[in-house]
């Protein structure tokens, strides 16, 4: 795992991520918290904190004696969220780096139609 | 939450070294504890004062709630691994694990027989003809298949190769979630266990210098870098573990940032890293002995 950030928002992440990809469609099982731990070889309480987060967010609902689910609807909600933190964590330090190395707006957006094509 | 372990006031003097020097602490139950330290930082004598191995110069230890000292309540209930464990000189692997059977009530046979076959623990020859990684991974069986309400490995894996080690990192992992126990897991090798503790204890020179939660200890350091001039000015007022310069850039380890702190290093410039559990342990111990006062009692 990365180094520095906390482990159970590691794995609330890839959780998400996998249902965003479509790896994890809604109302379908997800790992327990144990296979979580020995996936990751990280502590089961880790592992529990990172999918409770995501129960607190209504992603994942429990059902008793059973497990966790990906809760219908909660892929839009994820992309919503998503696409705002995109704006801070890729947009900003983009515009920051570019205006270190001077490189003009219009610079910047022939770049960026360079890279689609 | 309930403390397994409560320690207040403990010292431990041999001569005139302070080996313990006045710490308290306690230890939940049903959690995997690191203890970290360096070597001669206390760490075995903590433990063998914890099971009763040694006597306390003063304080008091309590164990499931009584004094560990020649209490078989207590005492069964706990295993401890060592480094160094010495066996009779006509044991073989087999007497160690039917003679642990005596010793622990919760001992499963078929657990210690399925992990004699990952380890490739050859049972029948003598203790003292196996190799140094193979003792060991019979104290790891051993530490394991107890399956004791508290268990204690101290750098249980001297001469282990990366895959036997691996193979006990996920046997514990496993074996601690359907079984939950408290594990204190004592190690050089911090990088590697790092993500499976819970909690950890770093004990220096005596004295424990951190008590915390390890997901706490995450991203409660970080490095920033960048010109000698800009890092300067942003660490001014942080408290710096560690700075390191070279030609006209410098790298200093300060405590934990906000995220509004990260952002404005981010725009002066500054480069900003993470710095993982083994780092920061070595910022915090790698002082001399001798700038700790009191070490050494008149």
């Amino acid at each position: 795992m990365d180094e520095g950030r906390p482990l159970f928002l590691q794995i609330a992440e890839q959780v998400e991520n996998d249902i965003i990809s479509g790896a994890l469609p809604e109302e379908t099982q997800v790992p327990s918290t144990n296979e979580f731990a020995a996936f990751h070889r990280i502590n089961p309480a880790t592992a529990m904190k990172g999918v409770n987060l995501l129960v607190d967010d209504g992603v994942l609902y429990k059902k008793r004696g059973i497990g966790m689910f990906v809760a219908t609807g909660s892929r839009e909600r994820l992309l919503e969220k998503r696409r705002e933190r995109f704006r801070a964590e890729f947009v900003r330090p983009l515009m920051a780096e570019a205006a270190k190395l001077d490189i003009a707006r219009t610079e910047l957006e022939d770049m960026i139609t360079r890279e689609q094509q | 939450m309930t403390a397994v372990v409560e320690v207040t006031n403990l010292s431990r003097k041999f001569g005139r070294m302070m080996a313990i020097d006045d710490v308290s602490f306690t230890i939940e139950e049903n959690r995997i504890h690191g203890l970290l330290g360096r070597n001669g930082a206390g760490k075995t004598t903590l433990m063998q004062l914890l099971t009763g191995q040694q006597f306390a110069s003063s304080g008091s230890i309590r164990v499931f709630g009584q004094s560990p000292v020649e209490n078989a309540a207590v005492l069964q209930r706990t295993c401890f691994i060592k480094e160094s464990q010495r066996y009779p000189d006509d044991f073989r692997p087999k007497h160690v694990l039917r003679s642990a059977e005596w010793f622990f009530p919760e001992w499963d046979a078929d657990f210690a027989a399925q992990l004699v076959d990952e380890f490739r623990v050859p049972l029948d020859r003598r203790m003292k003809k196996l190799s140094r990684g193979q003792v060991s991974a019979v104290g790891v069986i051993v530490g394991l298949a107890s399956r004791a309400p508290l268990t204690f490995f101290d750098e249980p894996y001297l001469g282990l190769d990366a895959v036997a080690r691996q193979t006990f990192y996920d046997r514990l992992l496993e074996d601690y979630a359907e079984h939950p126990r408290t594990v204190i897991l004592s190690t050089h090798l911090i990088d590697e266990v790092s993500d499976l503790l819970e909690h950890v204890l770093v004990i220096d020179d005596g004295r424990i210098l951190l008590d915390d939660d390890a997901e706490d200890l995450r991203g409660s350091a970080t490095v920033v870098s960048g010109a000698t001039a800009l890092v300067d000015a942003f660490a001014d007022g942080h408290e710096v573990i560690r700075r390191e310069a070279l030609g006209g850039r410098a790298a200093v380890t300060i405590g934990r940032l906000t995220p509004q702190q990260r952002n404005s290093a981010a725009d002066a410039g500054l480069e900003l890293g993470p710095v993982s559990l083994q780092e920061l342990i070595v910022a915090r111990t790698a002082t001399p002995a001798s700038t700790t006062p009191g070490k050494v009692t008149a």
